[in-house]
This record gives structure tokens, sequence and C-alpha cells, in this order.
């Protein structure tokens, strides 16, 4: 059940009582999946005889209960109701992702510093450990909230709802949430944004793409960050883009360095975009 | 390490659908393109179930193969990593299996007759 609306989907939930003892290893119409038949209750050897602990095997007998429910169905549900306040609110949330390092922060600092006085921009940042990077967006002039997830290392959609909470974003504002620096984790949760956007930088090496191929594969959006250090690296964009197509048909790859305002262009052009399409 | 806020994921979706009682075995599908390292959520389950109505269940995990079909030539065929590539040479490809991250079914310890 959901604990914001109390709202909940029971009706897949069926409860099978199985007998034990008439229950033969043949029976298993009830089952509406496959599965292993791994049934210690029968766990006889090869010829036929219990084992030594078969009496304790056969009690207490089980029921089955079948559940058939995503796993992450809750944080799936919470993201839904993220994503519907947002749109409540005319707000364009984007999920920043990518390693800890590859500009995500001074990315968002010049954003603020260029875009700041036209449209609203509000940044939820997520890191294990401190609020560095929400006083640097302070600093840069737009309202922050930090997201400390200690061990974890994604946030989650009912952490951004939290977070939300807290900031109250401004209605139509671009809110920015930097995912915790990670290349594998924050890929699997939604946390209600309308578009991902993954981050690398040339010094990453341009394999990135095939080493971690979830998060380039969910990306609506991934930014080549540093290209100012292209001479001094190994690192080819067309290898790169190459990686990331096999990958992901439908992504868009922006070149981009922060540092000299290369792509930045680019960068507002989609923003706009993002902000359009909603 | 998401296996261990996937696996509390689990332990919470089965607690509250099985309102506590006790559970002797959880069975999960988990699909070889879902980003999900089974031996991972193994190496954590015991740990995560700790002192909940699921201490001391046994976790059967079923592997789903991936699969995709080619919408140039049409054909399914199995997909181990995420290059969504055909053997025809296409790269149009849908994944139709391998994605799966589901609770299927638990056995609960039955409670003796009144």
């Amino acid at each position: 059940m959901c604990l914001t609306c109390g709202c909940g989907n029971e009706d897949d939930v069926r409860v099978v009582t199985l007998d034990d003892h008439a229950h033969s290893a043949h029976d298993h119409q009830h089952h509406d999946h496959p599965h292993d038949h791994d049934h210690q209750h029968h766990d006889h050897d090869q010829q036929g005889l219990h084992s030594p602990d078969a009496v304790h095997r056969h009690a207490p007998s089980t029921e089955n209960l079948i559940i058939g429910e995503a796993i992450l169905a809750k944080n799936d549900h919470l993201a839904q109701h993220n994503r519907e306040w947002f749109a409540e609110r005319g707000i364009t949330a984007l999920n920043l992702m990518s390693s800890p390092g590859s500009g995500k922060t001074s990315l968002l600092e010049r954003t603020i510093a260029e875009l700041g006085n036209a449209y609203p921009v509000c940044v939820i940042e997520g890191d294990q450990e401190t609020t560095f990077d929400s006083e640097r967006i302070r600093r840069a002039g737009a309202r922050a909230v930090q997201v400390n997830t200690g061990a974890g290392c994604h946030l989650d959609a009912p952490m951004v709802q939290k977070a939300a909470a807290a900031l109250d974003p401004d209605p139509g504002c671009w809110l920015f949430i930097e995912n915790v620096g990670n290349l594998v984790c924050p890929a699997l949760f939604d946390i209600g944004e309308h578009a991902k956007v993954v981050i690398i930088s040339v010094t990453e090496g341009q394999d990135k793409p095939l080493k971690y191929p979830h998060m380039f594969s969910v990306a609506d959006l991934v930014i080549v960050n540093k290209t100012d250090l292209l001479p001094y690296v190994d690192f080819d964009l067309e290898t790169f883009n190459s990686h990331t197509r096999s990958l992901n048909q439908a992504a868009e790859i922006m070149p981009m360095s922060v540092k000299s305002g290369d792509g930045l262009a680019d960068w507002y052009a989609w923003l706009q975009k993002s902000a359009g399409a909603r | 390490m998401h296996e261990l806020a996937i696996t509390q994921s689990v332990v919470d979706l089965v607690v509250e659908r099985t309102a506590g009682r006790q559970v002797s075995l959880v069975r999960l599908e988990i699909g070889g393109l879902s980003g999900v390292v089974p031996d991972a959520m193994e190496f954590c389950y015991e740990l995560v179930v700790s002192g909940t109505s699921l201490e001391g269940s046994k976790l059967v995990i079923e592997h789903i193969q991936g699969a995709a079909r080619c919408r140039s030539c049409g054909q399914d065929f199995d997909l181990d990593d995420l290059i969504l590539l055909c053997p025809c040479g296409s790269a149009d490809v849908e994944v139709i299996a391998g994605r799966e991250l589901r609770v299927l079914s638990v056995e609960l310890v039955a409670e003796p007759c009144a």
C-alpha cells in the first residue's frame, strides 16, 4: 500500500493453501508460473528413502502465496507521485548521473550563472556525505537542498519526495537532481524525473558506455564534458558515440566543455526543449 | 551495491503482503539484463532478513534469459548483454525479456488449526 495516498493494488494476490500430505510432485496446477519444484518435504534420496531429517521437513506445513509484483513497485509508485507533483507545479525535473568528478556541479554552477536570472533553477544534491555541493549551488545563486545518503549509493523516489517537500521548488522551475556520483546503481531507480542526463568527462575513457551499459542504456541525454582536454587524452569521440549507440539509439550525445563554454548553447537549447516537451 | 537496497525492497514488500507471518521461502524472478546480480542479493539476504518475519527463509532466484526481437528481420534472439545488435546486423531491436525484477511467490509457515 502506498504510504502517500493509501492506494494499492491487491487484485493480483491469490492465496493457495497447500496440504502437504495430499500434495504430489505432479500436482502443480495451482502454480501459474515456472519454478524449480524444489519441495524439501519430498526430499527422498535416489532409492526412494526419506533422508534422516525427513520427519522435520514434513512439519510444519506451508502455504504458497502468489505475489507477482515488481520488486521496485513501491519506488516506482512513489516516483509516479513525484512526477505528478512536479507536473502540477510546471516543474521540469532532470536526473543528473555520472561518476564522481565528471563536472555535474560545475555544469550546474555555470547554468545557474547564465540562466538563473531568466529562469528559476532549484537543485537537489545527492552525496553520501557533506553539504559541499549544495553550498556551491547556493553560492552560485540557486536554492538547494542536500540529501546525504550515508552508505547509500543512489537516490530513490522516497528520498527525492522528502527533499522536494523540504526545498519547495519554485513553480515552473528547472529542478536539477544531482544523483550520487556512481555509474551503476542510480540507473535502476526511477525518481520521477522527466529525463535522465548522463555526464561523462573525456578523462574517464571512451569505453565507459561498454563498462557501464545500464547507465548509458537509460540515458535521454549524454553530455561528454571536459572536451577542452581532448588534446591531452586518448579519447576518440567517434568511438565513444559508436559505443553509446550500440546500447542506446535514441539518446542525444552532446560534447561540451563547461570550462571553456563550448557546447553550452546546445545544453541551454536542450533545456528549453525539455521544458517545452514536459 | 544497489542489491542491498533491492533486497531491502523485497523484504519490505513481502512483510507488507504477508502481514508479518513467518515466511519460509521467497521466490524471485531476476532478468539477466536487469542490472541486479543474484549472487550479491544472496550475499546480503541473510543480513537484511535478520530480525524480520523472513529470518531463516530460503531465497530462490529464477534467472530469466535476456531476449530481443529484431524489427528488421523479425527474428527473436538471446541477448546476454545490453548491446542491441541482431545477428543479421541490424541495431533496430527491442528487448522482450531479461529486465524482470519480480517477487513471484512466498511460502508461509502454516498457522496451527484452532
